[in-house]
């Protein structure tokens, strides 16, 4: 489930001070510390997600996924480096046996630990076992409160299970915490969405606005929503919010293509997340490996500490010092840091220009685009390019280049 | 003060959330679903001391012994706690 983890960035961005920025200089210089860890333990998923923001080769690496003593060593380096909050994603992890031992290991160490899951795969054996082993909370990810969307859009049928795993996440006295990806297909649902997290007992939801990277990059013409649902989306939630007070704690992530500001793209570059990869590639954020020109460390290689604070990818966007007009001199830079990286080269062919986002970019007329172009009949009217197996190896090999030509890198 | 903060009130760590020392950083920190806060000295000196028994005036007679120097610092615990529970980082017994 991995349109997941904006949460944790927004909340990091609210919660931490972080740290002083640290103008392009070496970590082991100014002491950044990876205090996220995110572990996209497998890139195998039985859902099938048109938002899904994997790699659309991910297929490339889903034969050469890390040990069990592999992971375990990444943890322990990952916590003598000061990580804290450790997230199990994917794919779906719950498909390798072995996550019984990941969260041993990941209590022992001190972590808080989260399991990031569509709930395919979970079990009273293992969720007991995941109790027992101390693994901290269970995220859980909803999609739709109607039968025929959820199975739409993960093109499977999961709707019942997802309410089953809900009950027993509930029943182990875990919080439960709730993932929605929002798009043009349950937009106009969130009413009953937040009825039904409230109804499930849900401690924290999660409305994720659909950000454009890997699957829903392709698929952008199908899932964006317009600006008026948009809204009145987040008008309902603000209701919502001041009906259950602390209770459910709702957040809203907003889309960045109707904001003219980026978001800070995972709180700043090598900033506080270190994401370790199904094949033990170490990258600053999920989507890092559409860059140009960068070779992104392996926990097979050099070791975590070297990728962390000495490996040329980790510091190449750290701080400010790469930046070109307008964001050198932009007095809003503290802000967003320009945004993010990998949207700029995505969709610009500039890795080092503004997020074009943002309306003082040069390229901002390419999101003003996408926008019309998703209102466009004929482009909406094209078949969603489902996350599936067979589709990655075609665009791995290059068989398939659909729905990609206008993207200065594979999504 | 929003939450009237009482000193005969008792407060433990909220449902979900871990309090612990960090030694990487050299700081308390409170953990909880999808979020995290590197708690500053004074704050980690009084969370440390509340654990579901310890009423908030005892919490205050505690630290101003332990910090004898300290100007008006109940002030400050009050604060502490007013925040700690605005947050939902504390639940009250
Ligand atoms: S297909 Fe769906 S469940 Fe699987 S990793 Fe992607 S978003 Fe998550
Ligand atoms: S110009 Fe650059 S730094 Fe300024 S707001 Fe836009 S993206 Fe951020």
């Amino acid at each position: 489930m991995t349109q997941a983890t904006s949460l944790a960035e927004s909340v990091v961005q609210k919660e931490i001070h972080a740290q002083a920025q640290n103008n392009g200089v070496a970590a082991n210089i100014t002491h950044t510390q990876p205090l996220w860890l995110l572990a996209e333990v497998t890139y195998r998923c039985p859902l099938h997600c048109a938002f899904c923001y994997n790699p659309t080769d991910y297929d490339k690496h889903t034969q050469n996924e890390l040990t069990t003593e592999q992971w375990i060593n990444v943890l322990r380096d990952a916590r003598k480096m000061g990580a804290i909050q450790l997230g199990i994603s994917g794919g779906e992890p719950l498909l390798r046996d072995d996550i019984e031992d990941i969260v041993i290991e990941a209590k022992k160490l001190g972590y808080y630990s989260n399991l990031i899951t569509s709930g395919v795969g979970l079990t009273e054996k293992r969720i007991q076992a995941f109790k027992d082993g101390g693994l901290d909370h269970i995220q859980l990810s909803m999609h739709d409160i109607t039968e025929e969307i959820n199975n739409f859009i993960t093109s499977t049928k999961t709707f019942e299970l997802k309410k089953k795993v809900a009950a027993m996440i509930k029943n182990h006295g875990y919080p439960m915490v709730l993932n929605v990806v929002i798009h043009r297909y349950n937009i106009d649902h969130i009413q009953e969405i937040l009825e039904m997290a409230e109804k499930l007992g849900a401690d924290y939801v999660e409305l994720a606005n659909t950000q454009y990277y890997g699957w829903s990059l392709v698929n952008r013409n199908q899932l964006m929503p317009l600006k008026e649902q948009i809204d009145h989306a987040e008008k309902i939630t603000n209701e919502f919010r001041q009906k259950v007070g602390n209770k459910m704690k709702i957040f809203f992530v907003v889309p960045d293509y109707f904001a003219n500001r980026p978001k800070k793209c995972m709180n700043g570059w090598g900033e506080v997340f270190m994401i370790v990869t199904a094949n033990g590639d170490v990258l600053p954020c999920h989507s890092a490996r559409v860059l140009p020109n960068m070779e992104f460390p392996n926990v097979r290689d050099k070791g975590l500490e070297w990728a962390w604070k000495d490996s040329p990818a980790f510091n190449k966007y750290r701080g400010n010092n790469w930046m070109k007009e307008p964001c050198r001199t932009c007095p809003e830079q503290a802000n967003d840091l320009g945004g993010c990286r990998c949207q700029a080269f995505l969709l610009s062919g500039d890795a080092e220009s503004a997020d074009p986002v943002c309306s003082l970019s040069p390229s901002h007329h390419l999101i003003e685009e996408a926008i019309e172009n998703s209102k466009n009949p004929v482009l909406q009217a094209q078949p969603i390019i489902f996350r599936t197996d067979k589709n990655s190896k075609k665009y791995a090999s290059g068989e398939s280049r659909e729905r990609v030509e206008e993207f200065h890198a594979l999504p | 003060m929003e939450n009237n903060i009482q000193h005969s009130d008792i407060y433990a760590i909220a449902l979900h959330h871990r309090f612990q020392w960090e030694e990487a950083q050299q700081s308390y920190v409170i953990l909880f679903p999808e979020g995290m806060v590197k708690l500053h000295g004074g704050a980690g000196e009084v969370l440390k001391r509340v654990d579901g028994k310890a009423t908030v005036g005892e919490i205050v007679a505690e630290l101003k012994a332990a910090f004898p120097d300290a100007d008006d610092i109940e002030n400050d615990i009050i604060g502490m706690f007013d925040l700690a529970y605005g947050k939902a980082w504390l639940r009250k017994i």
